[in-house]
């Protein structure tokens, strides 16, 4: 069967089995909708919440990222992993304890104050919208790549179902959903690197693999039988210095840029609403740490597999193309060609492809290969030659992760709207059936906001990403530490920081985005510090102003005080009044 | 509640406290230290194909990492047992 079919077959099937799941777990009460009734096991929380945080770019982008950056791609797999051992530590059973619905419910609340609830939600839907745009493109171009339909009818597509499985079920079937896209998005995922990984060194882990001696088959699909026997990377690297390029294995970032937005994505990523909320579901507080261990175990095995991936491809890339006549170029680079993701263009016209430093369209490059980095992981088992069925699995992979990040997000945002806006603030005597009616309507909305964005891409949204995380890290993170840790944390203190950290991370990612991209450089960044890299500061500066302002200001009420000491501890204990600090 | 009661959660929390103080210094250690700080100079000692360096940023430091969250699981569950605060 051709691929296509496969795809059709495949994305078909994990369709319907996500429609079955949530027509079967539809949310009846608004614990229902916003929290799934407390009662998702962890290791089940732990998968949804793996198959909520990776995303289209985490599952399609992320390894050929890493495979053109070498040892610089580490942040974000350090990034974006170590976010969940400060979710496990200081964040999921403090917010399991408090036991409500959403993170604006939870800031009004220890902070007392409506101000903040406000601050906070709106922070929730910015970031979430933010986020959600990327993921609707991501199932137009998958859609549009793999199954011959446009971007747009893909969009449209992957609307529709979102829009039944939100509205309908709410986090309970947005929950249930998410486990079976997990499944669906690490087997495609894994398949193929388990078949590149037992071609190139017969190891069939790939963690390993990569770090493994190349074999007599791997060296003959390389077309290099002098690789035999020599470790993958040292090969990988001495191709790269053949070629012009720095030792994969070696790092040209600068080392302060480098730590800067490693801690940014991470204390983003423990700040991040749709990941936060996940710790609302699970019955008891032992659940919530967990269910972190759980999501990390998960998320590790897509992340530790990307870089190898990465390895991989960028060997069999460039020596299947790399001084090779075009006439004899592999089917893989035809078939990919067609789409504009590769070229070639001969400059010198000798009719060899010719890989070097530097843009294709540069003349002054020698470069004569054109590569989109999001091949790296849609055509690698072409490149690998692998059965049909496994390039089909890819399609359905790509779809589930970018779906099931997708309703994580409208999740947020229609949490934000029914139950902080509206119940919140602006009607609090509202109904229960009320609020499910304003939940479903907001989730509605939002799925068709986020529809357009992918329809009419806004060409910022490549860079308001990082806002996303910046804004995460400086609001977010050190609100709701001290909120659990210093119970002498107070709303003024609160509301200066995060009014602090949100004004000085978007005034600098604004300036080198938007206002004077041209010196978006190392050059003129403070300290060397990228805007992806800022929102750790953001965050320091949240931290300072909130204790200055807070030692200022008169302590939090006495009940607030006992509320964060009753967090801390299991059970139905309650600290009693006396028990000071 | 008594007196009692309320140090012994006192006491809960301050080992609480310590336990992640110990786990997040090795979660800085090898992602933030062996991963970004000192990775050239491990770089220069290879194991298994890998240069150390490259391998904690890479690897080594997710998949310590996941061994972190476990350890604190476990540490945690069995505090909770000693002082009686365990859930049902």
């Amino acid at each position: 069967m051709s691929i296509l079919t496969w795809t059709w077959i495949l994305t078909g099937l994990s369709f319907a089995l996500y429609i079955y799941i949530a027509y079967a777990s539809r949310a009846k009460s608004t614990g229902d909708f916003y929290a799934a009734e407390q009662s998702v096991p962890a290791v089940l929380n732990g998968m949804a919440t793996g198959a909520d945080w990776m995303s289209a770019a985490s599952f399609i982008s992320m390894a050929g990222l890493i495979s053109f950056m070498g040892r610089d791609g580490s942040f974000y797999l350090m990034g974006w992993t170590g976010g969940y051992v400060l979710l496990a530590m200081l964040f999921g059973p403090y917010l399991r304890k408090y036991g409500k619905f959403t993170i604006p419910q939870f800031m009004a609340d220890r902070y007392y104050s409506n101000s903040i609830r406000v601050i906070a939600l709106l922070c929730a839907i910015f970031v979430s919208f933010t986020y959600v745009a990327g993921q609707m493109r991501g199932v137009g171009v998958v859609f549009s790549r793999f199954m011959g339909v446009s971007i747009n009818q893909g969009v449209i597509i992957g609307m529709a179902l979102v829009f039944f499985y939100a509205t309908l079920g709410g986090m309970k079937g947005i929950t249930y959903t998410q486990v079976a896209q997990y499944v669906v998005l690490i087997i495609a995922y894994l398949v193929p690197a388990i078949f590149i990984s037992m071609q190139l060194t017969g190891n069939p882990i790939p963690q390993l693999g990569m770090g493994s001696t190349i074999s007599a088959e791997g060296a003959a699909k390389l077309n290099d039988m002098t690789t035999q026997g020599k470790y993958l990377l040292d090969v990988l690297n001495n191709i790269q210095k053949d070629l012009g390029f720095s030792a994969y294995t070696n790092g040209v970032r600068p080392r302060i840029d480098v730590w800067f937005i490693t801690m940014s994505l991470m204390i983003g990523t423990a700040g991040l609403p749709h990941i936060l909320i996940r710790f609302f579901t699970v019955p008891k507080m032992r659940d919530a740490r967990s269910s972190a261990g759980w999501a990390l175990f998960f998320i590790a095995l897509l992340y530790t597999t990307a870089p190898a991936i990465a390895v991989f491809a960028r060997t069999n890339f460039v020596k299947s193309i790399h001084n090779v006549k075009y006439v004899d170029a592999p089917s893989w680079f035809k078939n990919w060609e067609k789409t504009g993701l590769v070229g070639f263009k001969d400059k010198n016209g000798d009719g060899i492809m010719t890989i070097a430093k530097g843009d294709v369209k540069d003349p002054k490059s020698k470069n004569e290969v054109k590569i989109d980095r999001d091949i790296m992981v849609l055509a690698n088992p072409e490149i690998a030659k692998l059965p049909n069925w496994v390039v089909g699995l890819i399609g359905a992979g790509g779809l589930a992760a970018a779906l099931s990040t997708a309703a994580g997000l409208l999740l947020v945002i229609s949490a934000a709207i029914s139950h902080d806006l509206m119940k919140g603030i602006i009607t609090p005597g509202m109904s229960e059936s009320a609020e499910l009616w304003w939940a479903r309507g907001a989730a509605g909305v939002a799925v068709c906001i986020a529809g357009l964005f992918g329809i009419y891409p806004p060409g910022f949204v490549a860079q308001v990403v990082a806002f996303a995380f910046g804004l995460a890290a400086a609001s977010f993170f050190p609100c709701i530490l001290m909120g659990i840790f210093n119970k002498k944390a107070n709303k003024e203190g609160a509301m200066a920081g995060m009014i602090v950290g949100i004004i000085f991370v978007a005034a600098y990612i604004s300036y080198f985005k938007f206002v004077n991209p041209a010196v978006n450089n190392a050059q003129h960044w403070w300290f060397g510090i990228s805007p992806e890299g800022i929102g750790a500061v953001g965050a320091v500066l949240n931290f300072v102003v909130m204790y200055v302002v807070g030692k200022l200001t008169p302590e939090p009420p006495q009940e607030i005080q006992d509320l964060v000491g009753s967090l801390r501890y299991p059970g139905k204990l309650v600290t009693p009044p006396s028990a000071g600090h | 509640m008594s007196i009692h009661a309320t140090k012994e959660l006192q006491a809960y929390w301050k080992e609480n406290l310590v336990i992640i103080a110990v786990h997040l210094a090795i979660w800085f250690f090898v992602s933030f230290f062996c991963g970004i700080m000192v990775v050239d100079q491990l770089d220069q000692f290879m194991i298994m194909g890998f240069p150390v360096g490259f391998w904690f940023a890479n690897q080594g430091s997710i998949v310590i990492f996941v061994i972190l969250i476990t350890t604190y699981v476990y540490m945690m569950n069995n505090l909770d047992k000693k002082y009686d605060v365990h859930e049902g």
